[in-house]
């Protein structure tokens, strides 16, 4: 069971950062859509939006932790090049990847999709977490407000799920040793 | 002006959003222009880091560019309701033009390939 350093920070990435953003996700976009005057009273609002603004804003920074961690610590070890006439591609995943007709895809599909839309997701979310904590209890009454902002969640939710699935079969496919 | 006193303006909001819409739509065009011609003087410009490549100055810009719109944007519209309706909408736009431009297939129809 034991993980050299390129395979923790590989988890700490993918299982722990963008876990929590993926897990917390459902919670937090609940908790916003049922900001409703009808369903809650003054008091009750009150009393939770605090909370929410905390998660959401724990959400946010998860997320921006995934993709930083994701970018510069985990992606140049995925990237590197081998020396020239090397056989063994296990240390090198791209080039593992790429070496295969039959895997190719995972990098020139998967990766290169992943790479780049999970950087919208840290974007949508803190715009999320402080359009909340900016309207507080108003939220309620804002209807169109709320809307957008749970369309902006659902784009951070998409764009995380997607890096989040390539990444988990990437790994299956040529794990970053 | 705020409505009544329990009440606050939506520019803030608006200013984030749409911040947050530019910053998408940044990543997804500097990511589709790269993706275009890899070998451009624009492309070269990206790699902020050798290790991580051409990634680092496309998500880096797009960073910059989102915090820089939402400074000024939220200057401008502090203290003001805005047509709330219309600027979500476009921020949405921009979203989607992010989503559109960070993925392959799009690159692979506009390249021809």
């Amino acid at each position: 069971m034991e993980m050299n350093a390129r395979e923790i920070w590989t988890v700490v990435h993918g299982m722990v950062f963008g876990f929590i953003f993926l897990l917390g996700f459902s919670g937090a976009l609940y908790a916003i859509y049922s900001m409703k005057t009808e369903w809650l009273t003054v008091e009750g609002m009150t009393k939770t939006i605090n909370n929410i603004k905390v998660y959401l804003w724990a959400l946010a920074i998860s997320v921006w932790a995934a993709v930083f961690t994701g970018a510069w610590v985990v992606y140049p070890w995925y990237r590197a090049t081998p020396p020239e006439g090397a056989t063994d591609l296990s240390t090198f995943p791209k080039f593992l990847l790429l070496a295969n007709e039959s895997t190719a895809q995972w990098h020139e599909f998967g990766m290169e999709w992943k790479e780049h839309v999970a950087f919208l997701a840290p974007i949508a979310a803190t715009v999320v977490a402080f359009a909340v904590s900016y309207y507080g209890p108003l939220l309620a009454k804002k209807v169109g407000e709320r809307r957008a902002i749970m369309i902006f969640f659902i784009f951070a939710f998409v764009a995380t799920a997607v890096a989040g699935m390539f990444g988990a079969f990437i790994t299956k496919a040529a794990a970053v040793r | 002006m705020a409505k009544d006193m329990n009440d606050k303006v939506n520019g803030p909001v608006a200013a984030a959003l749409l911040a947050g819409g530019i910053g998408s739509a940044a990543m997804g065009l500097i990511t589709l222009i790269y993706e275009l011609d890899d070998k451009s003087a624009f492309s070269k410009s990206m790699t902020w880091s050798k290790a991580v490549g051409g990634l680092s100055g496309k998500s880096m810009w797009a960073i910059i560019i989102f915090f820089v719109s939402w400074v000024v944007l939220h200057y401008v519209w502090k203290d003001k309701d805005t047509d709330f309706a219309r600027i979500s909408s476009i921020a949405i736009g921009l979203l989607v033009v992010g989503l559109l431009g960070t993925f392959p297939p799009i690159w692979h129809l506009l390249k021809g390939s």
